[in-house]
C-alpha cells in the first residue's frame, strides 16, 4: 500500500506534495472506444485539424522560424517553458503547432483552469492539447507517460501586461515548475519567443469590466483600435515570429522526492528567468523589423 | 472456522446482489442482512432481520449473531431517490449506529467494508485529471448527498483510528453502469435523447456492477484496509457514452442548468441531482492503481462498461424486463429453511 493511504491518516491537501509512483506506464488502447479522446480530453484527430486550419497563420501570417529545435528532445519527457505575451496569447499555438509539425510529438499545453469553466472554449482547448494546469497533471504527463508539456511560468502576468513593459519577464511564480521538473526526473527546456509581444499588444486595461466579468484582465488591445472592436478582438498584427530554443536545464536531484530544497528551487528558477531574459535582449537587439525580423 | 458477516441494506439492489455472491462461498458460515424492506433477490441461506433505517437494534444483532465482518453497502449516493432529511438519516445516523456497534467493548467485529462514492471528490472546474485516494476535492460540497458522504467518511477514519484491531476497508466507487442498476447516469443514456450541457463534453469514468460485487467480496477476503478507488481504466467523453448507446445527445443551456431541468425533472422526463449536472460539466477522473496493486482485475473498462450497458439495454427495449420478478414471503422462506420436511442433501 502506498503512503498516505491508511485511514486514519488526515488527507494532504496541498497538491504540490507528490508523492512515490510505480514505474512509467501508458494506457493501452481499449477496444470498446469509438472516438481518440485521451484521458486529457486530447483528440489526435483534433489537433491534425487545427494544424491544418493554423498553418496558414503559422506559415503566411507569422512566418514562425526557429533556432535550436534540435534541442528539444525527440524522446522521453520534457517540461518546456517560455515567454508569455499577446492579449489573447499568440505564443502557445505557436509553439505546439511547430512542435508537433517539426518533430511529430504531441505537446500538452498547460493553462489556468479557468478555461475549462467556460463553454465551448474550454472543450476545444482540452481537444487541442489543454491540460489545467495542476501539479498532478504534470507529473502524470512527465513521469509516467513521458510527454511534452508546455508551461508558461509568468502565468496570467505575462499576457496581462500593457505594451510599454513588453520583452521584460514577470517574476517566475513560485517556482513550481523547477520543482515538478525535478520529482519527475526531467529537463527543462526554455524557449525565448520574439513577436508574440507585437501580435496583439495590450494598450491600457480596465479593471472595472475584468471585476464585472471574472477576467484576470481586461484588455484594450491596438487591434481593436486598427480592425475595430469586433473583429480586433481576435485578429492577430502580422508580427514575425522568431523563437529560440535554449540548452536544456538538467537537475541531478533524485526524483519523486517529498519535498526539495526551496533556495535551490527558487535559485534554479531565477537563473533560468536571467538566462531566457538575457536571450530576448540579445534576439531584440539583432531584430531590424518588428514585420520582417 | 469461517467469517460471519452482516450486511446492510439487504433490500436495496447492493445489499441482495452482494450477499448473493456470498451465499456460494463455502468459508462464510453465516450472513445476515438487515434492511427496512424485504430482500428483492432470491436468496438460499441469508438470514434476514427487518429493521428501521438508521438500525438502532444494530448493537443488539451484533452481539447476538457474533458477527466478525460488516458490509456497509447501504450508503445512498443517488439523491434523486429520496428527500434530504431520509438520506440524511440512512447515511449519517445509520453509519453511526453501525459504528457504536461496531466498536462497542466487548464487539466480535474485525473487518468493515463501506461502500463509499468518488462523490466525495465532487467535480470542479479546478479538479486534477485523476483524484488519488490520498487526495481531497477542490470545491466545497454543495449537495446534500456529498455533505453527508463526506460525514460518513470523517465517522469511518475515527472508527478506524480509535479501533486498531478492526480493519476497515473504505471503497469509493465511481459511477456504475450495469444490466441491472439503475443511476440518474443509465437513465439519461435510456432517453431517446441523452441530455448534455451546451459546450461541455466531460471526460466520465464508469464501474460496472459486477466488478462492485467482486471488489466488496475482494476486500473482504483479502483483508484489505485502507482507502481505495473502484472505477475501471480509462475516461470517456459523454457525448461518446451515447454514440455508444447509439443516441444523439440534447444540449442543455449552459447557464441557469438546474432552472432549466426542473420541469423536467417535475413531469418525470428527465431526473438529474445537481451532482450529476456538476459530473456533466466537468467529468471526474479517479486513480484506480491502488485496488489493482493489491491484486484486483477489473472485468470492464470505462468504455466496456458502457457496452455492455448498451448491450443489456437493447435486450431490455427488445422483449422487456427479462427477470422473473421475486417476492419475499417469510413463511415460505421460513419453511425451505427449517422445516423438517424439506430434504437436504448437505447435510
Amino acid at each position: 500500500m502506498g503512503p498516505g493511504n491508511r485511514i486514519g491518516e488526515a488527507p494532504r491537501t496541498n497538491g504540490a506534495l507528490v508523492p512515490l509512483r510505480p514505474p512509467p506506464s501508458l494506457p493501452e488502447a481499449d477496444p470498446h472506444r469509438l472516438s481518440d479522446v485521451d484521458e486529457w480530453g486530447r483528440s489526435e484527430r483534433t489537433r491534425a485539424l487545427a494544424r491544418r486550419l493554423y498553418s496558414f497563420w503559422y506559415d503566411t501570417w507569422f512566418r514562425v522560424e526557429w533556432e535550436g529545435l534540435e534541442k528539444i528532445p525527440k524522446h522521453g519527457g520534457a517540461l518546456l517553458i517560455a515567454n508569455h505575451a499577446a492579449a489573447i496569447p499568440s505564443d502557445a499555438p505557436v509553439i505546439m503547432h511547430g512542435i508537433e509539425k517539426e518533430l511529430g510529438r504531441p505537446v500538452y499545453g498547460l493553462a489556468d483552469y479557468l478555461f475549462k469553466s467556460v463553454p465551448v472554449v474550454g472543450t476545444l482547448w482540452a481537444r487541442a492539447g489543454g491540460v489545467p494546469a495542476h501539479p498532478e497533471n504534470a507529473y502524470r504527463l512527465l513521469r509516467e507517460q513521458q510527454q511534452l508539456v508546455l508551461v508558461f511560468p509568468e502565468g496570467g502576468k505575462g499576457p496581462g501586461k500593457t505594451y510599454n513593459e513588453k520583452y521584460r519577464l514577470r517574476r517566475f511564480g513560485r517556482g513550481g515548475f523547477v520543482e515538478i521538473a525535478m520529482r519527475a526526473g526531467v529537463p527543462i527546456v526554455p524557449i525565448a519567443v520574439v513577436g508574440a509581444e507585437e501580435s496583439m499588444p495590450i494598450m491600457f486595461k480596465i479593471p472595472s469590466m475584468a471585476k464585472a466579468l471574472g477576467l484576470p484582465y481586461f484588455p484594450v488591445t491596438a487591434n481593436q483600435l486598427v480592425f475595430g472592436p469586433l473583429l480586433g478582438t481576435m485578429m492577430y498584427f502580422p508580427a514575425k515570429f522568431k523563437l529560440r530554443v535554449l540548452d536544456p536545464v538538467s537537475f541531478d536531484v533524485p526524483p519523486d522526492q517529498e519535498r526539495y530544497s526551496k533556495s535551490r528551487i527558487m535559485d534554479e528558477a531565477e537563473a533560468i528567468r536571467v538566462q531566457l531574459q538575457d536571450t530576448l535582449y540579445d534576439m531584440l537587439r539583432s531584430r531590424k523589423s518588428v514585420w520582417f525580423g | 472456522m469461517g467469517r460471519r458477516v452482516l450486511i446492510t441494506g439487504l433490500g436495496t439492489f447492493w445489499g441482495g446482489r452482494v450477499a448473493q455472491a456470498l451465499e456460494g462461498d463455502p468459508n462464510v458460515d453465516v450472513i445476515v442482512g438487515l434492511d427496512r424492506f424485504e430482500p428483492t433477490v432470491q436468496l438460499e441461506r441469508t438470514e434476514f432481520v427487518r429493521a428501521d433505517q438508521s438500525y438502532s437494534i444494530l448493537s443488539r444483532i451484533v452481539k447476538a449473531t457474533k458477527v466478525d465482518t460488516i458490509l456497509h453497502t447501504f450508503l445512498v449516493v443517488d439523491s434523486s431517490q429520496m428527500s434530504g432529511r431520509t438520506l440524511h438519516e440512512i447515511n449519517v445516523i445509520g453509519t453511526m449506529n453501525l459504528l457504536a456497534a461496531a466498536g462497542a467493548a466487548d464487539s466480535s467485529v474485525r473487518h468493515l467494508v463501506v461502500k463509499s462514492s468518488t462523490l466525495v471528490y465532487g467535480a470542479s472546474h479546478r479538479d486534477p485529471t485523476w483524484f488519488r485516494e490520498d487526495m481531497s476535492r477542490t470545491s466545497a460540497p454543495k449537495t446534500r448527498v456529498e455533505r453527508s458522504l463526506l460525514e460518513v467518511e470523517d465517522y469511518i477514519r475515527d472508527f478506524a483510528e480509535d479501533n486498531p484491531h478492526v480493519r476497515v476497508s473504505l471503497l469509493r466507487f465511481a459511477n456504475v453502469l450495469g444490466t441491472d442498476i439503475v443511476t440518474p447516469l443509465s437513465k439519461a443514456l435510456d432517453l431517446p435523447l441523452v441530455p448534455s450541457i451546451l459546450g461541455f463534453d466531460p471526460l466520465l469514468q464508469f464501474v460496472e456492477e459486477d466488478d462492485v460485487v467482486r471488489s466488496i467480496e475482494f476486500a473482504m477476503r483479502n483483508d484489505l484496509s485502507g482507502i481505495f478507488n473502484v472505477a475501471g481504466d480509462g475516461r470517456l467523453p459523454w457525448s461518446e457514452c451515447a454514440s455508444i448507446c447509439g443516441k444523439r445527445t440534447f444540449p442543455l443551456p449552459p447557464l441557469l442548468t438546474g432552472l432549466a431541468t426542473a420541469p423536467l425533472d417535475r413531469i418525470g422526463i428527465i431526473d438529474l441531482p445537481p451532482e450529476t449536472l456538476a459530473l456533466l460539466r466537468y467529468g471526474r477522473g479517479v486513480d484506480n492503481r491502488q485496488l489493482k496493486k493489491a491484486g484486483f482485475n477489473y472485468r470492464y473498462t470505462s468504455a466496456g462498461a458502457v457496452e455492455n450497458y448498451a448491450k443489456a439495454s437493447r435486450l431490455r427495449r427488445a422483449v422487456g424486463d427479462s427477470r422473473p420478478a421475486y417476492k419475499y414471503e417469510r413463511d415460505v422462506e421460513n419453511f425451505f429453511r427449517r422445516s423438517p420436511a424439506v430434504v437436504r442433501e448437505d447435510t
